[in-house]
């Protein structure tokens, strides 16, 4: 049971028995249930979920429906990662004095937490999981905003972002704070293995999920999940949103092991300037004003900045 | 099922996605489970769609983007063959037309009163490339 399920190509992928269901009440074109069902169609083992308060708890659990096939947990805000880890830590403890009646089916704990929830919220929860090194996977659905309560800014929101806590007009171009660096913070706990994934590179993200199920100790996926309410775009366009991301560099994605050793897992063939991905969006609509360009030079500049970071971190191997 | 009110349902309930029990779920096919009414798979979302996607299978070339992409789990796919679109979950957001690699589409959005058959009939035909 616990072999790892192959998945060479798409076709294969597709074979894959869905255990995440329709009619759930997220938005047309959430990029949030791509990102859930390319997870638990990573493996073919059992899960055991959970979920933070966000957009994903509040539409795939309305009562008296749930959208789930497998064990899933209602929790609160900020202790998705710490239900988990507690039920993690009771399945071992069972293990051990051998009263589970099927010890070999080696259940997958995995917690999906937003952005508010991981980054802000949840922070000291999370950390704690990957300070006591629980066998589980957390995983963030990244869509830089509170998109639940109706787009107020979480310190996931980037520079220049109209949010509703910090609108853009006359005196503000919006966000002001630049986005936390949740991947490096998470890294130097130390943890095995910490990714950062998009929807749109299916095949990236079904390896690094499965790396991550297949290696013992906490480990942490930051996924880029475009909000087509809060970033203003068409629903039509997630995929395209998701594409000027990983390929503008904004989100690159790559790879800590143990902590130290990074690697570059997509390196785009042709590299799309950081002003097509704002302007794709409407959070981003006023940084093209006049008074306001010089922001994105500099978001250009912060962009291939970091880039030449993670360059030189993979090279040094440090 | 007797709806309860949003204040009558006991603290730490628990909601079963089936009717008795499945061993192997990840190998049990929607069509074989026995959902139970808590399940939002006996739900339906089709009174969100202004505009549906209709599917034809003349042009398809079974790449499975859209069954990857598609966020309601509304394409069914049997043995890597695309065989159909699960209108009671499709919400119309319109994904599996932008990912289609064929040319032409093999998927395109219609205003949902359309008649599935008629436009199948009249499929816009190869885009040339510009020379």
């Amino acid at each position: 049971m616990s072999e790892m399920k192959k998945i060479k190509n798409l076709k294969e992928f597709s074979t894959s028995a869905d255990r995440f269901e329709g009619a759930n009440l997220l938005c047309p074109g959430c990029a949030h249930s791509i990102i859930v069902r390319e997870v638990l169609n990573a493996t073919n083992d059992d899960m055991v979920l959970s979920a933070s308060t966000g957009c994903l708890e509040v539409c795939t659990a309305v009562y008296p429906y749930t959208s789930w096939d497998a064990s899933w947990i209602h929790i609160g805000f900020e202790n998705s990662s710490t239900a988990v880890a507690g039920a993690e830590s009771m399945y071992k403890a069972l293990k051990k004095k051998g009263r589970l009646k099927q010890p070999d089916r080696n259940p997958k704990f995995v917690s999906f937490a937003g952005d508010g929830a991981s980054y802000d919220i949840g922070f000291q929860w999370i950390s704690g999981c990957m300070e006591r090194g629980h066998n589980i996977m957390h995983i963030v659905l990244d869509n830089e905003v509170y998109a639940n309560t109706g787009g107020q800014r979480s310190s996931s929101t980037p520079i220049g972002s109209s949010a509703t806590t910090s609108p853009a007009g006359k005196v503000s171009y919006g966000e002001k704070k630049n986005k936390k660096d949740m991947m490096t913070i998470m890294a130097a706990h130390g943890i095995p293995y910490a990714a950062q994934v998009s929807p749109n590179k299916w095949k990236d993200m079904v390896k690094k999920i499965q790396h991550g199920f297949a290696v013992e100790g906490p480990v942490f996926i930051n996924a880029v999940s475009p909000c087509t309410t809060e970033w203003k775009f068409d629903p039509k366009d997630t995929m395209h949103l998701a594409d000027l991301a990983t390929d503008s560099l904004v989100f690159p994605l790559y790879e800590i092991i143990d902590g130290r050793e990074l690697n570059i897992t997509y390196r785009p063939k042709n590299v799309v300037p950081v002003e097509e991905y704002l302007a794709a969006q409407g959070r981003f609509k006023h940084l093209f004003k006049d008074e306001y360009k010089y922001l994105i030079k500099e978001w250009q500049e912060r962009v291939d900045a970091n880039w030449a970071y993670l360059q030189r971190r993979e090279e040094a191997r440090v | 099922m007797a709806k309860k009110g949003w204040d009558e349902f006991e603290i730490g309930a628990m909601l079963r996605t089936f009717n008795g029990k499945i061993d192997d779920i990840a190998g049990t096919r929607q069509e074989n489970r026995d959902y139970s009414e808590n399940s939002s798979y006996t739900a339906s979302v089709a009174d969100w769609r202004l505009i549906k996607p209709v599917f034809n299978k003349d042009y398809c070339i079974d790449c499975q983007f859209c069954w990857v992409y598609c966020p309601d789990v509304s394409i069914i796919s049997r043995d890597q063959k695309l065989i159909g679109i699960d209108m009671d979950h499709c919400k119309g957001c319109g994904i599996c037309v932008e990912v289609c690699p064929t040319n032409p589409k093999s998927l395109l959005m219609f205003p949902e009163q359309a008649d599935e058959e008629t436009e199948i009939a009249s499929w816009p035909k190869k885009d040339e490339k510009e020379a």
